[in-house]
């Protein structure tokens, strides 16, 4: 029932954000990343659709489908492995969904926040999330969004949302998130 | 060897002194490893007082100040009563102890509640005066005063001019909090100039000092401002279209080079103190990024994966074709470049643990001078004689300086911090 209810009223919030949206001119530093890490796909192998909890009848119904958990549109991630910057296919189904919202919502932008591990520069670790970021932006420009709604940014290492030292909390980090405009955690100043 | 200009030095220190308080903190940790025959043997005998005086003892600071230089051992003065005036040394215990150069030094508290502190540095062979001082210092100068004696025996002695008055920067994460703080060399009485509950990186002194860039991510991406350390101003100089990172002074100061992302990948170039169109000084398909300028203007050393792993090349300031400087290794980043630009200090990976790496320019010899697992940010100080660096003890961040030898460490930070980013003001 919450379960339900919840994300309904969610998502009805949204939906009025959407026209809302415009700048308050006074940048907020204490904007938490758009992605919670309760709810947030657990590491790169259950990215993207996992039809979780949403069985036959009792599926609850979203008016923004981003906001159902099962849907390639739910915090979209991609992860990369170590030291690499280049998008894998099996995450191409995910971006082409959010590509093709992006063209079924043209007042959106969308933010691309590259991550990365712990180890290593912070600055060029930096870079090295502005290129994963990059390469999901390329993608999704192919499949027909335009450049001028997509931004890569970086936040290299330094908004790690695994914060252990083993391996699985490294492969969490090495992760871009697809945020949209009408979200919390877009980058304040562009709206 | 020797300078005659110290009395100005001195003057000038006077004048710019500096205006808060020190507060009492746990002593600097100092580890030294081998090659003691060369140190200079220095006795420093407590100080004689008069009246009550600040804490800790001066002689206190300045061995610290002295020993992590890896130029100087201390000798034992256990057991031999402080001198209190040149006519009343008695040379033959410090002889017998193997001390060159001597200590005596007194305080004594004036009626205007400052402190009269007299010292002398004196030749134990020779027996005859090398150095003789006298200040008037308020409390908040009692530090200040210690290391002031420390860079006039360190000079003295050496003929290189002494770091422990400078200041250095770094980030301390506070709970949820990130703080851009200025310090003593070392560390002591950190100023947060600048918190934020969003990260702050790469802090960086403007070559007169007095003024800061770095990079905030407080509007949720990176961008870079400067501040002014007097005024705390601070304003934008680079927020453009994807990520704005590494700010490095040009030696003019009016000229910062930065990464930028205007084409999607991360390339060097060269912005306005004030802002205003960058022009594109680096030029590759793969990440530019870490600037750093030679002091004489002429090059700018970074780090880029053009060759397919991170490597350390040098472009001339201004832009132009770039040549590989690092070679051993499969990651080495974070290029710092001496003062005198005979050698490069670095990161570099080996079996999966983060190590600072000194480079020869000359013969290209790469010696390590870190055995622990997460160094970073290595910068030289001032006076190219060691390198301040970030490190991990027990999940903290701290900060150390090490010596170009590689043998005496020290550890900087206050208990209880999480410090990372440092960067080494000018003298």
């Amino acid at each position: 029932m919450n379960r339900l209810v919840l994300p309904t009223m969610i998502a009805a919030a949204l939906t009025f954000g959407l026209s809302a949206c415009s700048s308050t001119g006074t940048p907020k530093a204490e904007v938490q990343p758009a992605t919670p890490a309760k709810t947030a796909p657990s590491g790169p192998a259950t990215s993207g659709a996992t039809g979780q909890n949403v069985t036959g009848s009792q599926a609850p119904t979203y008016t923004d489908e981003r906001m159902n958990p099962s849907s390639p549109l739910y915090h979209p991630a991609v992860y990369f492995a170590f030291d690499r910057y280049n998008v894998e296919d099996k995450y191409r189904p995910m971006l082409q969904a959010n590509s093709s919202f992006m063209l079924a919502h043209p007042a959106l932008k969308v933010v691309v926040q590259g991550n990365t591990d712990a180890r290593g520069s912070r600055e060029y670790n930096l870079a090295l999330g502005q290129r994963r970021a990059e390469a999901v932006v390329k993608v999704m420009e192919l499949m027909g969004v335009p450049g001028a709604r997509l931004e890569a940014i970086s936040f290299g290492k330094e908004k790690p949302r695994a914060l252990g030292d083993s391996e699985k909390d490294y492969a969490e980090n090495r992760r871009a998130d697809i945020v949209y405009s009408d979200q919390s955690g877009y980058t304040e100043h562009l709206k | 060897m020797k300078s005659f200009q110290r009395a100005s030095f001195w003057f000038v220190f006077c004048l710019g002194l500096l205006a808060y308080a020190g507060v009492a903190r746990a002593a600097m940790q100092i580890q030294v490893t081998g090659g003691g025959a060369s140190r200079i043997p220095i006795a420093l005998p407590a100080f004689t007082t008069q009246g009550a005086t600040p804490a800790p003892p001066l002689t206190d600071i300045i061995s610290d100040d002295l020993l992590r230089t890896g130029q100087f051992k201390l000798v034992d003065t256990s057991g031999v009563p402080s001198p209190t005036d040149i006519s009343q040394v008695d040379y033959s215990p410090w002889l017998g102890r193997g001390a060159q150069v001597l200590t005596v030094g007194s305080s004594a508290l004036q009626p205007d509640g400052r402190y009269n502190v007299n010292f002398r540095l004196l030749d134990v062979g020779s027996q005859s005066q090398l150095l003789g001082y006298s200040f008037d210092v308020a409390t908040p100068q009692w530090r200040a005063t210690a290391h002031k004696i420390a860079d006039l025996i360190y000079q003295k002695m050496t003929g290189i001019p002494g770091i422990f008055a400078t200041r250095i920067a770094y980030i301390q994460k506070q709970g949820t909090f990130y703080e851009l703080r200025v310090a003593d060399a070392d560390g002591a009485n950190p100023q947060t100039v600048l918190r934020s509950r969003a990260p702050i990186i790469s802090p960086a002194f403007s070559p007169g000092g007095h003024r800061i860039a770095y990079v905030s991510f407080e509007t949720n991406k990176p961008v870079v401002f400067a501040q002014d350390l007097r005024s705390g101003r601070r304003w934008v100089v680079a927020n453009f279209k994807g990520s704005n990172s590494a700010p490095a002074w040009a030696p003019d100061g009016r000229h910062l080079a930065v990464t930028l992302t205007l084409n999607g990948n991360s390339q060097i170039y060269s912005v306005g103190v004030d802002g205003g169109r960058p022009t594109r000084l680096s030029h590759s398909d793969g990440i530019d990024t870490e600037a750093d300028y030679s002091n004489d203007g002429k090059w700018i050393y970074f780090t880029s994966d053009r060759g397919g792993s991170p490597q350390i090349y040098r472009m001339p300031a201004d832009g132009g074709p770039a040549s590989r400087v690092t070679f051993q290794g499969g990651y080495n980043v974070s290029p710092n470049l001496s003062p005198d630009g005979k050698y490069l200090v670095y990161v570099t990976r080996m079996a999966g643990e983060f190590n600072i790496a000194l480079l020869d320019l000359a013969n290209g010899q790469v010696r390590i001078l870190t055995n622990t697992a997460h160094d970073e940010s290595p910068h030289f100080a001032p006076n190219g004689q060691m390198i301040i660096y970030a490190t991990k003890l027990n999940g903290r961040g701290i900060l150390s300086t090490v010596t170009l030898d590689g043998r005496t460490r020290a550890t900087l930070s206050d208990p209880g911090a999480d410090a990372r980013e440092p960067a080494w003001g000018p003298l």
